[in-house]
């Protein structure tokens, strides 16, 4: 034991805990009834708007897959009486940046514009949202994007994984195929299908917004009338729950490279479980980010195995999956595997030593406060509370359930959670000593 | 602030060296053992990012150990004469903190994202393993492997990355930047423990590192903990500046194609051999700037994305890029990947084309003033991202530039003429500096098959 150490020691226990961020949101009510919430932060001259529509693309019907993912491409190609160039132009010469996600359960808008042409940006980013004007010229450009796209995911490892295992999980559900659709479905889609995904993801019932930046709540209530008071009220109809149908095993698909990509899981729970937070620390414990995961250690550390390895928690609105990945050489993929497979079923069974627990809280804590560290960071993290519907205090209060965590919850949620007799690895590869079939 | 009162009878004892640049958030201050130090102030959040920046990366690697700088950076998490194998980043992560670090081809950093009350913390840390790294054999192999897991899955596993590493190979005959940062396989697969050290004693000192602190910080509390972290550290005697090998004239265009089955969609592709930005002359870099975003910044309003991707629809992405700061030499690059019905020598066609029309018809006067609204907006923007502030000075002094070259720079992009552009352009667009290369798919696709 070394001075230096000691002294590192003493460091860590003298230091207290670091301060939650001085984070104040405010709930805006605009004159039309849309509610933000809104975070002033005006040192620099700009604001960030993040809006989510639920809904997403587990609204594509199923001939249609990819209906709403060409669509949300779409909206800044053309709107009210700009074509695709001129609002472009009109875009980059305001300098406003725009973009448009899509996702199963969701779609996203995310928005940086300047105080000094903020008005001018956001009735041009209304336009998009609510006037987009599907030109068949840029349907046409933008549809030969997404299939190339496909193309590329059909020859690309981590997305045959990723494919594989969705089709495998949800055979029934919209999370079985990929949002953006086939060659087939998507060479299909017309102007009327786009017309129709608009009408059903951006409505008003399904919206939640996130502000952060250089405007008061006094100026975004009637702004926010003007960009999305003109949106429709009522959305397409909900989505049935999918059902998890994937067993324990491995399925292996050839594919021609010195690496196979490993895709594991079972079923996870759920973001409302009141499982949830133990399971989400025991998660950073097993597989979470930085170095000092069960998997990390155990799989890259001490073996050199893989370049990194990490295991999460899934909860999605109609299904939860728990997955985890790593890419290994051909000839060390089965041994990586079996060391997976005998953590899994290590923790379920015994659980993890308590100075693992206080170390996973120490760092979880910590880490929180340092999210909030930039506008759009913020503007996203207001508006995916309110998607899963959490308090306006959350922010507040989080870190006190994550210290409330005992050992005991750890115990009980490894062995409600981690299912070694269901874990499922999908390789993509040439692994050797690995085949298709029963676990 | 246990610290605090310690730090102030510090800075007392030593000369006022605390420097404001043109940027008022922005102070320099350099160590009696030769460590410079830039501070960046941004009291939004109590959150600091620590920085330790090497003048070091993987073109200055001895001939035939490939890979060294990079295998070093994974090694530099594995112990010193105080700290077990994965500790630093435990403490770090005690301390709700996440740390990492990257190495290039001019430079290799060390960072940590903390609460800004740990900064003296990380500086104690960062400043024992600049010195004193202890190795162990077994854990370097270990180490090592995973390095070679790192290749194979960045550049084995993709045939995009395969290519740019051989078409970089092409455009670099004789200066290093031809090997790539993550080394050759079969070099790095003989890695040894001493050239790790070897590497490790010459290059890791003080006089040989850049100190950057962005965050809720006060500049004169961070000089006086510079000082007493980092200030007993001993430099490297006679450290020279960086003279890499250089460029024999190129005399030909160089080509290659690289077919392999896991391409998707294929694309022609051209580097030429560029000027980067240097101290007190950026000028020519600005306008290589500004000359990439008009040909190919916006796939809508550039010169190529209007042309190829809008109008003509011949094109499914297309894109110009040029990144000047580098230590020596760097390139200019244009691609263009076509829609599934042309082929790739009808894409460099588009691609000559388009190049000269640039050169005949000159600049979109309006498209010159949009670029140069949004380089300005970038400044705004920019300031919202902490990690992103303190890169900019970190990757610019390591690649040669001052604090007040980075200051300069937007105000040398925003002073840039047209006629600037096309001197630019005319030098810069010579098929003997250039490396032109086509990723194929093998003629035998699929379709055949079905």
């Amino acid at each position: 034991m070394s001075l230096m150490r000691n002294l590192f020691v003493a460091a860590l226990t003298i230091l207290p805990l670091p301060a939650v961020a001085a984070v104040e949101i405010q709930e805006v009510t605009s004159p039309g009834g849309i509610t933000a919430w809104l975070v002033e932060e005006p040192s620099i001259p700009f604001v960030a708007f993040d809006i989510r529509f639920k809904g997403g693309a587990n609204l594509d019907d199923p001939g249609k897959r990819g209906a709403t993912n060409l669509m949300m491409g779409l909206l800044e190609e053309g709107a009210a009486d700009r074509d695709a160039r001129a609002f472009a132009e009109a875009t980059e010469d305001l300098a406003a940046r725009f973009g448009f996600d899509t996702y199963n359960d969701s779609v996203g808008v995310q928005v940086e514009v300047l105080t000094e042409n903020r008005d001018e940006a956001l009735r041009l980013l209304r336009d998009a949202l609510i006037e987009p004007r599907f030109d068949q010229s840029a349907i046409d450009r933008v549809r030969d994007q997404v299939l190339a796209g496909i193309e590329a995911d059909a020859r690309d490892p981590q997305e045959i994984a990723s494919t594989t295992m969705s089709a495998l999980a949800f055979p029934d559900h919209p999370y079985g195929t990929a949002l953006e659709g086939t060659r087939e479905t998507v060479s299909s889609l017309t102007r009327d299908d786009l017309m129709a995904a608009h009408a059903a993801a951006l409505t008003k019932d399904r919206m939640y917004i996130g502000v952060t930046g250089d405007i008061s709540a006094a100026d975004l209530g009637p702004l926010l009338d003007t960009l999305l008071g003109d949106l429709p009220e009522v959305g397409a109809p909900e989505v049935p729950t999918a059902t998890y149908a994937l067993d324990g095993g491995v399925t292996v698909t050839d594919f021609p490279s010195p690496q196979s990509v490993v895709l594991f899981g079972h079923e996870g729970i759920m973001r409302d479980d009141p499982d949830f937070f133990p399971a989400f620390v025991m998660n950073h414990i097993l597989g979470g980010s930085g170095f000092a995961s069960k998997l990390m250690s155990e799989v890259r550390e001490d073996r050199g195995l893989t370049y990194g390895i990490g295991s999460y928690l899934v909860p999605r609105e109609y299904g939860a999956q728990y997955l985890g990945q790593f890419s290994s050489s051909n000839d060390k993929t089965a041994e990586a595997v079996q060391i997976v497979r005998d953590i899994w079923a290590d923790v379920a069974t015994n659980g993890v030593d308590s100075e693992k627990l206080d170390d996973a809280k120490t760092y979880l804590t910590g880490a929180y406060p340092l999210r909030f560290d930039g506008n759009g960071q913020i503007a996203g993290i207001l508006a995916g509370m309110q998607v899963q519907g959490l308090g306006i205090d959350y922010i507040a209060t989080r870190n006190d359930k994550v210290m409330a965590v005992t050992a005991e919850d750890i115990q009980r949620v490894a062995a409600r959670v981690l299912q070694p007799e269901n874990l499922h690895f999908v390789v993509v590869g040439q692994p050797e000593g690995l085949a298709t079939g029963g676990l | 602030m246990r610290l605090a009162p310690l730090a102030a009878v510090l800075s007392l004892l030593t000369a006022p060296v605390l420097a404001q640049t043109g940027d008022d958030t922005v102070t320099t201050f350099t160590l009696p053992n030769g460590m410079d130090a830039v501070v960046i102030e941004d009291h939004r959040a109590p959150v600091v990012v620590h920085m330790v920046w090497y003048n070091v990366g993987s073109a200055d690697e001895p001939a035939g150990k490939s890979g060294i700088a990079h295998f070093l950076e994974h090694l530099m998490f594995k112990g010193t004469d105080e700290l077990e194998p994965g500790e630093f980043s435990e403490i770090v992560a005690a301390q709700g903190g996440t740390d990492n670090a990257f190495t290039s081809r001019d430079y290799t950093g060390y960072f940590q994202r903390v609460a800004a009350d740990r900064l003296g913390l990380m500086m104690k840390l960062e400043a024992d393993r600049m010195r004193d790294l202890v190795l162990d054999s077994e854990d370097m192999l270990t180490e090592r492997d995973v390095v070679l897991e790192e290749r194979a899955q960045r550049t084995d596993s993709n045939p995009g990355a395969i290519f740019g590493e051989q078409r970089n190979a092409l455009q670099y005959l004789n200066h290093p930047y031809g090997v790539p940062i993550i080394g050759w396989k079969h070099e790095v697969e003989k890695l040894t423990l001493q050239d790790a050290l070897d590497f490790y004693g010459r290059f890791y000192a003080p006089n040989n590192a850049t100190l950057v602190v962005a965050g809720d910080v006060d500049p004169a509390e961070v000089e006086a903990m510079a000082l007493e972290h980092y200030g007993a550290l001993e430099p490297t005697p006679g450290l020279e500046a960086r003279e890499r090998p250089s460029e024999p004239p190129q005399v030909v265009p160089r080509r290659a194609t690289y077919t392999d089955e896991r391409v998707s969609n294929p694309y022609v592709i051209r580097t030429y051999l560029a000027p980067e930005r240097d101290a007190g002359d950026q000028e020519t870099a600005a306008a290589l700037t500004m000359l990439a975003q008009l040909l190919g910044g916006s796939s809508q309003t550039s010169l190529m994305g209007r042309t190829l991707e809008q109008e003509e629809g011949t094109a499914l992405y297309t894109s110009a890029f040029y990144s000047g700061t580098a230590y020596d030499d760097t390139t200019f690059g244009v691609i263009v990947m076509p829609t599934p019905d042309r082929t790739l020598e009808q894409a460099e066609a588009d691609m000559d084309r388009m190049i000269e029309t640039l050169l005949t018809e000159g600049i979109d006067t309006a498209q010159l003033e949009r670029i140069k609204g949004q380089v300005r907006a970038a400044e705004i923007y920019g300031r919202d991202s902490l990690q992103g502030r303190a890169r900019t000075y970190g990757v610019a002094v390591t690649s040669g530039l001052t604090v007040e070259d980075v200051q300069e720079w937007p105000a040398i992009l925003e002073a840039v003429t047209e006629e600037d552009i096309l001197t630019a352009a005319r030098e810069v667009f010579d098929m003997n500096r250039s490396v032109t290369g086509y990723l194929a798919r093998p003629a035998a696709s699929e379709e055949v098959t079905q």
